[in-house]
Order: structure tokens, then C-alpha cells, then sequence
């Protein structure tokens, strides 16, 4: 087969994909290429999608590779797909953070970190299916242990969990920024 | 009503030691504990004032600055502590948790500031959901199953020889064999699984086997109408689920026949 010929077979099974496609099994489709031609082939792929013409990008992400909307077009997908995905709290957030660099992890272990209960927000993760239970700790009570799954990376756009961001040392830490959303006490006072 | 929902941005007694260090522009790692234990309360008052529940995490918070405080008033070494070391402070363990927590929100910012999926960047489509099934088709229900059932058993000769032979079939085999048959055809009528099936104990595990994949919603069980034929179809991610599932098995088979 002409490398051309592959390249266009590679972009058609990722248009229909459903998720993420890993280089083996494209390799287990496209039989007679190597996995080292798909992977060339796919990085090709990749940059040609680069050009600012087009409304696609080619991600690697939770171990695959998956076509995905342009970041700038953002707006105008969502104006066509209607209906606004819900934004996740900062509860959320921080207790799935907490997950994701210290897993496996008991709730226990999350609420002594955040300082607050976080019941409600693990059965909130859990349902999204974007943390699961690994384990169970060998204490009393045997707590269920929580990782990050695949739709997790998918999620935030990780390769694995190597991906992630490196967590800061506590000696970095700067003091804490006033995030946008908290209104002074004083102003709070006034109303 | 909005300063109600905003206060709540306060994930915690952490989070509001955070926010009272930064607005006083005092540095974590000597914290002024008097001002701060003087100003904490001063908003857990506010938010009582506002009728927001205080949650038992922040009073906790509370008694430990007031703790922290009351020690600080003591000379150093001189608290009756035999075990507690030389330069020993008191707001220590408050310092390390707030730099432990702040590690995490910083973390949590760093995430939310990535490509997310369906928020920045979205895929083709979401994959298909199991609710949408076939138009006309409805799931069937355990009882019907088992009459189903019934009448398979029922088919069998009742006069029938005394088996001699041990039979080795387990679920897991049976689970492969069909799903080996959805991968070949998609669906199958539920009679026609029990066609080659001539014993007892066959039905049974096969049976079985197909609850095992139900369960794990490898596959679907649908009829087209009430007392219909019954179908046995592949589910939208049988292979996925399925593999999983058939290697699990393979640790112990409780239905060995």
C-alpha cells in the first residue's frame, strides 16, 4: 500500500472512532503496516492538522489517539451542539487533583487534605465514572482505595498519568492568589 | 440571595484561612495567630448573620486556632510537654496543611486551565447510549426469561438416559461461545442458543452465562412484542466489557458442571 493510501485509511478510522484509538489496534486493522510506520504516519497527520485552515486536531490522549474540534472553534461548537456542559465545581476539582497525584487514596486521606467531608463529591466523580475504586486499604474498615480512570484523561487531555502537570513542592508555593469569584468580606458585609 | 450562593465559594476552613492570609498580605509561614483566630471568627459570625449553615469543619478550625493561640501565650518549653523539641511551634502542623491543601488547589487550577473534553475541544460524537435501542424493541424482564427458560427444560425428553458422563462445561466457555456468535451475526433468537443444547445441566450454564453478560451489559435481551421471540443482541461495547469479564472468570467457576 502507498503511504498516502495509509495515511487516508488512518484519518478515516479516527473519524468514526468512538474513542481513543491506540497504534495497535490500528495496526490490527490496517494489517501488513508496522506499528512504526502507523505512528510515523499518524505524527504526519498530526501536523498536517496544524495548518490554521483547519477545525480539527489530532490529540494523544488516555494511550490512543483521537481527533478532536480546534480549541479556537470552541464557541461555535458549542453554539451548534446548544445547551451549556456543566462546569465542574471547585470542590470537584480539587478533591479529583488530589486523586489523580496521590491515588490510590482512601476519602479518609482526601478529607484530611481538603478539611472538609467529601462523600458527596466522590459519589459525583464516581458516577461520571471519572475516579474508581481500585482497592481496599489493609486498615480497619477496609476503606475502598481511588484512582483516575481513562474517561479522567480523556477528560483533561492526558496521554497517561505521567501527563499530569508536576505538583509543586510546598517550599514553591507562593501565597495563594485571590481567586476571581471571591468577593471581599467587606463588600459581603454591605449586602 | 447572591452573596448566599457566593460565600459558599469557601470550600472549607483551609480555603478560608487561605483567603484571610492572602487579603491580609501575612506570610504562611508566620501566621500572626491572633489577628487571624480574630478575623476567622469574625467571618464565621458574618456567615451565621447571613443564615448559611456553618459546617462542623469550620468550628473545628476554630477551637484549633483558639488552641494554637492559647500555646503561643506560653513561654517556650516551659508547657509541661517532656517530649516536645527545642524550637517547637505550635502553628506547624497548621502551616504544613495549608501548604499541603494549597499544593492541590493550585493542582485543581492547572487541570481546569487544560483542553477539557466537551467544554473546549469536543469529538465527533458521544458514543452511543444503551438507552437507545432499537425503535419497537423493549427490554425483557427476569420473569419472562425464566419461563423462556422453563419451557427449553421442558423440551427436553423426559425419558432420558442416566448421564454417566461428567460433562465439562463451564459458564465461562458458554460465555465465549456467545459471544463469539454476536461477534459473527449480532443477534441471536434465545431458542435458537438452546438448539445444540441436549442436557440438563447445559441449559443451565448456558443460561447462566447469558445472565453473566447481561449483567455486565455486554449484551441486551429484547423482544419486539409482549409474549414475542426473544433476542439476544450485542451491546454497544461488548468487547470491551466482555474481555474483562471472561478473564475474570477464569479465576474460579463456581458452575463447573
Amino acid at each position: 500500500m502507498e503511504r498516502e493510501e495509509v495515511k487516508s485509511i488512518l484519518e478515516s478510522l479516527l473519524f468514526v472512532a468512538d474513542g481513543p484509538l491506540t497504534v495497535q489496534r490500528f495496526a490490527e486493522v490496517v494489517d501488513g503496516i508496522d506499528k512504526e510506520t502507523i505512528h510515523i504516519l499518524l505524527q504526519e497527520l498530526q501536523s498536517d492538522l496544524e495548518a490554521p485552515s483547519r477545525g480539527l486536531q489530532l490529540v494523544e490522549v488516555a494511550g490512543g489517539y483521537q481527533l478532536r474540534t480546534a480549541k479556537i472553534n470552541g464557541e461555535w461548537v458549542k453554539k451548534l451542539l446548544g445547551g451549556r456542559p456543566a462546569r465542574m465545581g471547585r470542590a470537584t476539582l480539587e478533591t479529583l487533583a488530589i486523586i489523580a497525584y496521590r491515588q490510590p487514596i482512601t476519602k479518609a486521606e482526601i478529607e484530611a487534605i481538603r478539611g472538609v467531608d467529601v462523600d458527596g463529591v466522590i459519589t459525583t466523580l464516581l458516577e461520571r465514572t471519572l475516579i474508581r475504586a481500585v482497592a481496599r486499604k489493609d486498615v480497619p474498615g477496609r476503606p475502598f482505595l481511588y484512582g483516575t480512570t481513562a474517561e479522567f484523561l480523556q477528560l483533561f487531555n492526558l496521554k497517561d498519568l505521567t501527563d499530569l502537570p508536576t505538583l509543586k513542592d510546598t517550599d514553591e508555593i507562593s501565597l495563594p492568589e485571590i481567586s476571581r469569584d471571591v468577593i471581599p468580606l467587606e463588600q459581603a458585609e454591605e449586602s | 440571595m447572591s452573596t448566599r450562593v457566593e460565600l459558599e465559594i469557601f470550600e472549607g476552613p483551609l480555603d478560608l484561612l487561605l483567603h484571610l492570609i492572602k487579603k491580609n498580605e501575612l506570610s504562611i509561614s508566620d501566621i500572626p495567630i491572633a489577628t487571624i483566630t480574630e478575623q476567622y471568627l469574625a467571618t464565621l459570625d458574618l456567615l451565621q448573620t447571613l443564615s448559611l449553615d456553618v459546617a462542623g469543619e469550620f468550628l473545628v478550625m476554630a477551637a484549633t486556632l483558639i488552641h494554637i493561640k492559647s500555646r503561643m501565650l506560653l513561654p517556650a518549653g516551659d508547657d509541661g510537654g517532656d517530649d516536645e523539641e527545642e524550637g517547637f511551634d505550635p502553628r506547624d502542623e497548621l502551616v504544613r496543611r495549608l501548604l499541603e491543601y494549597q499544593r492541590y488547589k493550585e493542582a485543581a487550577q492547572d487541570l481546569d486551565q487544560r483542553e477539557v473534553l466537551s467544554r473546549d475541544v469536543f469529538t465527533r460524537s458521544a458514543s452511543p447510549t444503551e438507552e437507545a435501542g432499537p425503535r419497537g424493541f423493549r427490554e425483557v424482564s427476569v420473569f419472562e426469561l425464566l419461563a423462556a427458560l422453563k419451557r427449553i427444560i421442558d423440551r427436553l425428553p423426559k425419558d432420558t438416559f442416566h448421564e454417566v458422563t461428567l460433562e465439562k462445561i463451564t459458564v465461562r466457555e458458554k460465555m465465549t461461545h456467545l459471544l463469539d456468535i454476536l461477534r459473527a451475526q449480532n443477534s441471536i433468537l434465545f431458542e435458537s442458543l438452546f438448539a445444540a443444547v441436549s442436557s440438563r445441566m447445559e441449559i443451565i450454564v448456558t443460561f447462566l452465562a447469558m445472565l453473566e453478560l447481561v449483567k455486565v451489559r455486554a449484551i441486551r435481551i429484547v423482544q419486539e412484542e409482549m409474549a414475542g421471540p426473544i433476542k439476544i443482541e450485542a451491546a454497544a461495547d461488548m468487547d470491551g466489557v466482555a474481555e474483562n469479564v471472561v478473564l475474570d472468570q477464569a479465576e474460579e467457576d463456581p458452575y463447573g458442571a
